[in-house]
């Protein structure tokens, strides 16, 4: 479960998240829409405990992350925008690295690596350099490290950008497999993986939560019944607006 | 206790990944023994002791520590890593004490491949390795103190050459307040307390009190203090400012 409340972001004058409440519950994938610029990252980074949230509260398994933020962290995976690592480790070293800090050991240490090596692919580069590696690879990486343990709570922020149709579509799948008795939110500008794996679907643009409903219900607001007509629609409105 | 661990074997190694430790090694022991040498006179004193050796440590790590600590945290900011880093479940002090253990574990390996400095006079002579084993102790405690400098300094930016550039100035203040020739120049002018406050806040002092062989509980407490206080304020830096 994760709980938000009244979430608000400001860097000086400019606010970045504005006053944010929504929850999400387990066998839900949120999918997180905006255009760029429009706060989803900067949420991402408060519910992973990176940013201080300027006022409001995050829950995540019931653990405050400001509060408790080990506790908070311990139950969630997450792949930062861009999908950072270490260029200089190996992807066995650096994959081992994270299984340290989450604290495997023994059989489940082992079984994990192999899962994660297995789901995503990664027996091909193993001992490959992670700097040396293609763009898709290092998402992989970066996906395998958010799984290690096998958490609660995935934070993907855009989990698929730079990756061919081939990747993506796998990692789609991978998440639909993962659904079931998670919560997995993902950032994304691609509409058609909203439509791929959430069942749904929040925009925020300017900072502020401008819908939250099911993919479908989204679409029958357009005439046309179309995503992204919807996604116009709705964020450039908000535009005109302001 | 196993995340510090963790952070610490990641950051040992990816000393070693790099051709970074092995650069920082040889440079260290080359200058090092050449400096001892040449210009500490290391054979014409004609004692078996290793003074001249530990004379110019201070100098040799006031270029050679700012390059191992410019990265610890700048590098992790400029490639984004720190987010991953700093969203794992562990505390921003564990974070910094691992990073910082690591580096001067880096420069505790580069001290102990002197050792034919010390087999050297052994065999010319009869020393008194008490004094030597002091002399290695308070090196080694004050590279500590440069390191915990260059740490905080590392985190404050995302670049690694103004935190390089950063720490070599503040320990330089921190080493030149104990030199004679600059205690002289402020007794001129300052009382004889503000003199003495200067001297002992000085890595210079404590590193030569150690190093005649007598370690001194003080001496110890200094070092303890100053590394502890640079990586408390190297984790603040980190609490208030992860993102840029």
């Amino acid at each position: 479960m994760i709980e938000i409340r009244n979430l608000t972001k400001r860097y000086g004058a400019l606010t970045a998240v504005n006053d944010i409440s929504f929850t999400v519950s387990p066998g839900e994938v949120l999918g997180f829409l905006g255009p760029n610029g429009a706060g989803k990252s900067t949420t991402m980074k408060m519910i992973t405990g990176f940013l201080a949230p300027t006022s409001g509260s995050i829950s995540v398994c019931g653990h405050d992350v400001e509060a408790d933020p080990l506790a908070a962290k311990a139950c969630m995976g997450y792949l930062p925008e861009g999908a950072p690592s270490y260029g200089e480790m190996t992807v066995r070293g650096f994959l081992e690295f994270i299984a340290d800090i989450r604290l495997l050991s023994g059989d489940r240490r082992r079984s994990r690596l192999d899962d994660v090596i297995a789901r995503l692919q990664l027996d091909s580069v193993l001992e490959q350099m992670i700097e040396t590696l293609s763009k898709g690879f290092k998402r992989r990486v970066g996906l395998a490290q958010a799984l290690l343990h096998d958490p609660q709570v995935l934070i993907l922020d855009e989990p698929t950008d730079g990756l061919d149709p081939n990747q993506k579509h796998q990692v789609r799948t991978l998440i639909n497999d993962m659904a079931k008795d998670k919560i997995i939110v993902i950032s994304t500008h691609i509409l058609e993986e909203v439509d791929a794996v959430c069942n749904r679907a929040i925009i925020i643009a300017g900072g502020k939560l401008l819908a939250d409903a099911t993919p479908k219900e989204l679409a029958a607001r357009a005439p046309s019944g179309r995503l992204d007509d919807v996604f116009r629609q709705i964020t450039t409105g908000q535009k005109n607006a302001a | 206790m196993d995340n510090i661990k963790g952070i610490f074997r990641r950051e040992f190694n990816s000393y070693f990944a790099t051709p970074l430790a092995l650069v920082f090694i040889v440079f260290f022991l080359m200058l090092a023994a050449g400096f001892a040498f040449q210009f500490g006179r290391f054979y014409e004193r004609g004692q078996a002791d290793l003074a001249p050796f530990f004379w110019f440590h201070p100098w040799l790590y006031l270029f050679l520590i700012p390059a191992i600590s410019m990265r610890l945290w700048a590098e992790e900011r400029k490639s984004g890593s720190i987010e991953l880093l700093m969203t794992l479940p562990i505390t921003t002090w564990q974070a910094v004490l691992g990073k910082f253990l690591a580096a001067w574990a880096v420069a505790g390996v580069a001290l102990a491949l002197t050792f034919p400095m010390w087999i050297t006079v052994n065999y010319l002579g009869d020393p008194d390795n008490g004094a030597i084993l002091a002399g290695y102790i308070g090196s080694w405690l004050m590279a500590g103190g440069f390191l915990a400098i260059g740490s905080c300094l590392s985190s404050a930016t995302r670049n690694q050459v103004i935190a390089f550039i950063f720490t070599v100035v503040i320990c330089f203040a921190f080493m030149f307040s104990g030199y004679a020739f600059v205690l002289d120049m402020v007794s001129g002018w300052a009382p004889q307390a503000f003199v003495d406050a200067l001297a002992s806040l000085s890595f210079y002092t404590h590193f030569q009190a150690i190093s005649k062989g007598v370690i001194d509980l003080r001496d110890l407490l200094y070092f303890g203090t100053v590394i502890g206080v640079w990586l408390a304020a190297n984790t603040i830096v980190l609490d208030m400012k992860k993102a840029d």
